[in-house]
C-alpha cells in the first residue's frame, strides 16, 4: 500500500478579501500550495473541497480552475472537512485512484459583512426543533462549556489559558488578526457573549483560505521538499442521538484513538498539536477526547501555560490558531493542517518552532459540538 | 422555506407540532422497544421499528445545560437542553428565567407561538412545583 505525503501547504495571506471572489481565493490558494510543492495545476489528478466551495460539490471549482481530474471528493463535516480530505486523499492514493490530490478551502464572511457565524437554515428534519430557538454558535458552545464546568468543575480561568497560549504564539505571526498578548484576567474580564463564554473565548471571523497537496510516495520523493507522511487518521460523526445528549464528549473520542492506533503511537509521542479552536472549550474537550489527559482533567491540563511553545508540555496552534490568527470561511481545519506541516518542516516562526518536531497531530471539530459535528484526526510524521 | 413550511413537509414530526398548537406536549414513543425519542421520527432510531406513537409527556424536566445571554433592557435569554422525565434531552428555551437559573433546575413545559406560525415547546422554572 502506497503511503501519502503532504507536499504542498499554503495559507492565503488575506484576512479581508475585498474585491476577491470566493472562487478566486480557492484558486489562489491552490496555486500557492502547488508552487510550495513544486508542482503545477497540470499535475493534479484528484480534487477535494467542501461546502465553502461555490457550486455543487467539486464541479464548479474544477470548471473555474479548468482542471481535469479522475478522482473527486466533497465530503462535508464543516470546518473539519479538510482533515478528512487529507485522510480520503491518502486512501485514494493507496487505492491507486490518484497521485496528486489538491484540497482547497476559502471564504469571505468578513468582506461579505457577516459579523458572526450563523448556522445556515437547511431543510433537515432537526431544523424546526432547533431553529425556533435560533441558537447562536456561541450559545451552542456555551452549553458545552456550562455542562463541562458542571460535571468536572472546569473554570473560566482554565479555559482562558487556551486563549492566553494562542495569543503568546500570535504575537510572532505578522498576519495574525489579534497579535496582542492577553492574560487570564483579560479573558475572564472580556464581555460575556453568552455565559459562560466570554468574547475572548471565541475565535475571530476572517476571510482567506488555504490549500494542501497530498501526493503518492513516488511523486513525493521526486520533489525537493521535506517529506510529511500521513501516518494515521480517524474520522467520526456525533449527534444528539435521538435525545441521549452528551455534551462533554466529542466525536474526537472515536477519531483520535483510531488515528493513534493506525499510526502506532500514543499522545505522549506527539511533539506538536494543532487543535481546532473555534472556542476555547472546543480545544479543552478535544484534548481530553484525544487522550492527552483524562476526561474532565482538561482544565488542569491547559492551565499554567501548558500549551505554550517553549514552556508547556504540548505546544499547540503556534500560528495563533482560530482564536488569534484566522478562521477563514468560519472553518478552521485547513489552517490546522498547514501549521502542523510548517512545524514538521521546521518552517514555523523561530520563536514558536518546536525543536526536533518529527511527529505532530492535527485535529478538527466541524459543525456544532452541541448538536451534530464531525471530528477528524491526522497524525503526521516528518521522515 | 420557513420553519413552518419545513415542519409541514417533515411529516414524521407533524403530530408534535399539532400538539404544541393545541397546548399538548407529545413525545414519540416506539411501541416495539418502548423507547421515547426526540426529535420525532417515523422510524424508531433505536430499534428501527415503524410502530411510533405520539403520547402525552408529563411536561416535567430538568435543565441539562444552558447558555445565558444578557442584553441590557431585554429579558434574559436562556437557550438550554432539558432532560424530560420520559428520558430524552431536548433543545429548548427557558422563558422568564431569573439570574440564578442553573443546570439541575426543575422546569415545566409551556408553549410559545412563533411569528412564523409554529408553536414552540419552551420551559419555565418550576423550583417549587416539581
Amino acid at each position: 500500500m502506497s503511503a501519502a505525503y503532504i507536499m504542498g501547504a499554503y495559507e492565503h495571506p488575506t484576512r479581508k478579501a475585498e474585491g476577491i471572489s470566493v472562487a478566486q481565493l480557492h484558486m489562489q490558494s491552490a496555486a500557492g500550495a502547488l508552487a510550495d510543492a513544486g508542482l503545477s495545476f497540470d499535475d493534479v489528478d484528484g480534487y477535494f473541497c467542501a461546502g465553502d466551495a461555490p457550486g455543487l460539490g467539486a464541479m464548479s471549482m474544477l470548471e473555474y480552475m479548468n482542471l481535469d481530474v479522475h478522482h473527486v471528493d466533497s465530503t462535508e463535516t464543516g470546518g473539519s472537512s479538510y482533515l478528512i480530505h487529507v485522510a480520503h486523499a491518502a486512501q485514494a492514493i493507496a487505492a491507486g485512484k490518484c497521485n496528486v490530490a489538491l484540497i482547497t478551502l476559502a471564504g469571505r464572511p468578513r468582506a461579505a459583512g457577516m459579523k458572526s457565524a450563523k448556522m445556515p437554515p437547511s431543510p433537515t428534519p432537526d431544523t424546526p426543533f432547533e431553529g425556533l430557538f435560533a441558537p447562536s454558535v456561541v450559545e451552542m458552545y456555551g452549553m458545552v462549556a456550562a455542562r463541562h464546568m458542571y460535571e468536572f468543575g472546569t473554570t473560566s480561568e482554565q479555559l482562558a489559558w487556551i486563549k492566553v497560549a494562542a495569543s503568546q504564539h500570535a504575537q510572532h505571526n505578522e498576519r495574525a488578526m489579534l497579535r496582542k498578548v492577553v492574560t487570564v484576567d483579560d479573558v475572564v474580564n472580556s464581555p460575556l457573549v453568552s455565559a459562560p463564554l466570554h468574547r475572548l473565548d471565541c475565535c475571530v471571523v476572517s476571510d482567506g483560505g488555504g490549500a494542501l497537496v497530498v501526493t503518492s510516495e513516488a511523486v513525493a520523493k521526486s520533489l525537493n521538499r521535506p517529506l510529511v507522511k500521513v501516518r494515521g487518521n480517524g474520522e467520526a460523526v456525533k449527534h444528539p442521538s435521538a435525545g441521549r445528549v452528551d455534551l462533554t464528549t466529542s466525536a474526537g473520542a472515536i477519531s483520535g484513538p483510531r488515528a493513534f492506533a493506525e499510526a502506532g503511537v500514543t499522545p505522549a509521542d506527539i511533539k506538536y498539536a494543532s487543535i481546532y479552536d473555534s472556542f476555547t472549550i472546543t480545544v479543552l474537550v478535544a484534548l481530553e477526547d484525544l487522550g492527552f489527559c483524562e476526561k474532565g482533567k482538561g482544565g488542569a491540563f491547559v492551565a499554567d501555560g501548558n500549551l505554550i511553545s517553549g514552556q508547556g508540555k504540548l505546544p499547540f496552534n503556534t500560528d495563533g490558531g482560530g482564536l488569534c490568527n484566522n478562521h477563514p470561511s468560519n472553518r478552521g481545519g485547513m489552517t490546522k493542517v498547514i501549521e502542523a506541516v510548517r512545524q514538521l518542516r521546521g518552517e514555523a516562526h523561530p520563536a514558536v518552532q518546536v525543536p526536533g518536531c518529527d511527529l505532530a497531530l492535527a485535529h478538527g471539530t466541524g459543525g456544532s459540538l452541541a448538536t451534530r459535528h464531525g471530528s477528524a484526526t491526522l497524525i503526521l510524521e516528518r521522515l | 422555506m420557513t420553519l413552518a413550511d419545513l415542519a409541514a413537509v417533515n411529516f414524521d414530526a407533524l403530530p408534535f407540532w399539532q400538539g404544541t398548537e393545541a397546548g399538548d406536549f407529545l413525545i414519540a414513543r416506539c411501541e416495539s422497544c418502548g423507547e421515547a425519542h426526540h426529535y420525532p421520527r417515523a422510524i424508531c432510531p433505536f430499534c428501527r421499528s415503524e410502530a411510533i406513537r405520539f403520547v402525552p409527556a408529563s411536561g416535567k424536566g430538568v435543565i441539562y445545560s444552558l447558555a445565558v445571554t444578557r442584553i441590557p433592557e431585554k429579558p434574559l435569554r436562556v437557550v438550554a437542553y432539558v432532560t424530560l422525565e420520559e428520558g430524552p434531552t431536548i433543545m429548548t428555551q427557558i422563558v422568564d428565567a431569573d439570574d440564578a437559573v442553573a443546570i439541575g433546575d426543575p422546569v415545566r413545559v409551556d408553549f410559545q407561538k412563533h411569528p412564523e406560525g409554529l408553536t414552540a415547546a419552551v420551559f419555565r422554572l418550576a423550583r417549587d412545583t416539581n
